[in-house]
C-alpha cells in the first residue's frame, strides 16, 4: 500500500479511533505486534498457534473432501447416507468440527451443475475442504457467483451447454455444502485410493466440472 | 447492515484471480493472523457472529483495501479491546501493561486437533414446530437492519421455496450482538434466478440461500 492509499483509506475509510487503527501499517509487522503482545500477557500459547498452522498446512485439507467422493462412487449406500444426513455419513470417516459441524452433500447429474459461495464472507467446509483458496474469498467470486455462474466457470475453463442447469449455494448460515462431481467415465478398475486423487477441490466447490480419468 | 461486504449480484470487481498450485497461506503472517483468530476465540469471549459482524463493520473503502486476513486482524483487535482482554494502549506498544496479570492461554497445543474436530455446532433443540414445510412458497423480509444480518440485499423481497428445513439454529441477528442466542427453525430457501435478477436470466438457474424463519413470510 502506497503513502497515498494509505492516507486517503484513513481519511474516509473507517472510524480512526477504532482500535486496529493503532497497529502498525505493514501487515507482517501488526501481526508481529499483536502476537508479541497476546504471548507476553499469556492469551495465547506459542505452541498452539504452530499447531494450528500445521494442522490445516498439513492435514486438514481438500483430500479428507476427495475420500469421500469416493466413496460416494464406489458404495451406493454410504452416497444415499451422504446425501441424506452428510455430517453423519462424513464423520464416519473421520472429518468432522470447526467450520463443518452441519453439512450437506450435492450431487451433480448430467442435467445439474452444483456451485458453491459464500456471498456474505468466506463460509466454506474446513472439515472436508481446509482453509478456502484466495478466489473463492475475493471481491469477484462473492459477487458474481450468485449473478453470473456460467460467466465464473467460463473463468475456471468449464463451459456448460443452456440444457444444465446450474444450483448456487450461498452459504448464508452454518450449513457448509460439498458438491459430489460426477465420477469420470474409464474409471472402473480403479480402487477407491485412486479414485480419491482424481478428485480436485474445486470439483467440490463446484468450479470445475469434469474430472479426469488419469493417465 | 448494508455495508460492502454484502456484495452477491454486484458488478465491476473484475475477474477470478485463479492461482494455479496456490499454497494454504501465502505468507507467514497469514498463517499467523489465521492461528491466532482462532486461538483467541477459545477465550469465548465473542462468537462466530460477533467476529463476522467486527470484521463487517470495518468502513467500506478500508475493507476494500484490507486483503482477507487483514480483515480478520483488524476485526481481532477492536474485539479484543471491545471484550477488554488488552487496551488499545498495549496494541499501541506491543507492550503488555506494567504489572498486568499474565494470563493462562485456554488453548494448548495439545488440544488444538481435538478442539478443531469438536467444532461449536450452531444447532439447537426448539419446541416449536417449524412454520414451513418443504416446497412452501415464502418471500423474504424487506427489512434493513443496522445490525448483523445473514439476508443478503440481493435476496430481499423475493419469493422463494423451501427446500430443506435444518431444525433450530442460534440467530447470528441477536447471537453477533451478545443479546442471546434466540434461536430459531433454519431453511434452505431456492430462488429462481429471473426472480433475483430478472427475465434475461437464465430459466434453468437458481440460487439457494439458508434463512431464518423470522426472515420469511408466506408468498
Amino acid at each position: 500500500m502506497d503513502d497515498h492509499q494509505e492516507e486517503h483509506g484513513h481519511s474516509h475509510g473507517h472510524d480512526e479511533d477504532a482500535p486496529h487503527s493503532h497497529l502498525p501499517s505493514e501487515p507482517s509487522l501488526r501481526v508481529k505486534a499483536l502476537e508479541s503482545l497476546l504471548v507476553e500477557k499469556g492469551l495465547v500459547d506459542p505452541a498452539a498457534l504452530d499447531t494450528l498452522i500445521d494442522t490445516y498446512e498439513t492435514k486438514i485439507g481438500p483430500k479428507n473432501g476427495a475420500k469421500v467422493v469416493a466413496r460416494s462412487w464406489i458404495d451406493p449406500e454410504y452416497r444415499r447416507w451422504l446425501l441424506k444426513d452428510a455430517t453423519a455419513a462424513i464423520a464416519s470417516l473421520g472429518f468432522t468440527g470447526r467450520q463443518g459441524e452441519h453439512m450437506v452433500a450435492v450431487e451433480n447429474t448430467p442435467d445439474v451443475h452444483n456451485m458453491v459461495v459464500c456471498t456474505l464472507c468466506s463460509c466454506y467446509p474446513w472439515p472436508t475442504l481446509g482453509i478456502p483458496p484466495v478466489w473463492y474469498k475475493s471481491e469477484a467470486y462473492r459477487s458474481r457467483a450468485v449473478i453470473d455462474p456460467r460467466g465464473v466457470l467460463a473463468e475456471f475453463g468449464v463451459k456448460l451447454s443452456e440444457e444444465v442447469a446450474v444450483k448456487v449455494w450461498d452459504s448464508t448460515a452454518e450449513i457448509r455444502y460439498l458438491v459430489i462431481p460426477q465420477r469420470p467415465a474409464g474409471t472402473d478398475g480403479l480402487t477407491e485410493e485412486m479414485l480419491a486423487d482424481l478428485v480436485t477441490r474445486n470439483s467440490m466447490i463446484g468450479t470445475e466440472r469434469d474430472l479426469s480419468a488419469g493417465l | 447492515m448494508n455495508n460492502i461486504h454484502d456484495m452477491g449480484g454486484m458488478h465491476g470487481f473484475g475477474s477470478i484471480p485463479i492461482e494455479e498450485d496456490e499454497p494454504v497461506f501465502h505468507s507467514d503472517w497469514e498463517a499467523k493472523a489465521m492461528a491466532l483468530t482462532v486461538a483467541m476465540g477459545a477465550w469465548g469471549k465473542w462468537n462466530i457472529d460477533a467476529s463476522r459482524f467486527q470484521r463487517e463493520s470495518l468502513g467500506p473503502l478500508e475493507y476494500l483495501q484490507f486483503t482477507y486476513y487483514e480483515r480478520w486482524l483488524a476485526g481481532l483487535a477492536d474485539l479484543m479491546v471491545a471484550q477488554g482482554l488488552v487496551t488499545v494502549e498495549e496494541i499501541e506498544q506491543a507492550k503488555a501493561t506494567p504489572g498486568s496479570e499474565k494470563q493462562t492461554p485456554p488453548l494448548k497445543a495439545a488440544d488444538v486437533l481435538p478442539a478443531m474436530m469438536r467444532g461449536g455446532p450452531s444447532a439447537r433443540p426448539l419446541d416449536a414446530a417449524p412454520r414451513f414445510a418443504a416446497g412452501d412458497r415464502v418471500r423474504t423480509s424487506r427489512e434493513s437492519p443496522e445490525g448483523h444480518t445473514r439476508l443478503p440485499r440481493y435476496a430481499r423481497g423475493r419469493v422463494g421455496t423451501i427446500e430443506l428445513l435444518h431444525g433450530g439454529h442460534v440467530f447470528p441477528d441477536s447471537n453477533a450482538k451478545f443479546e442471546g442466542e434466540a434461536p430459531q427453525h433454519l431453511y434452505t430457501v431456492r430462488f429462481t434466478a429471473q426472480e433475483l435478477w430478472g427475465p434475461s436470466a437464465s430459466p434453468r438457474d437458481s440460487v439457494t440461500l439458508d434463512l431464518w424463519e423470522s426472515y420469511l413470510v408466506d408468498a
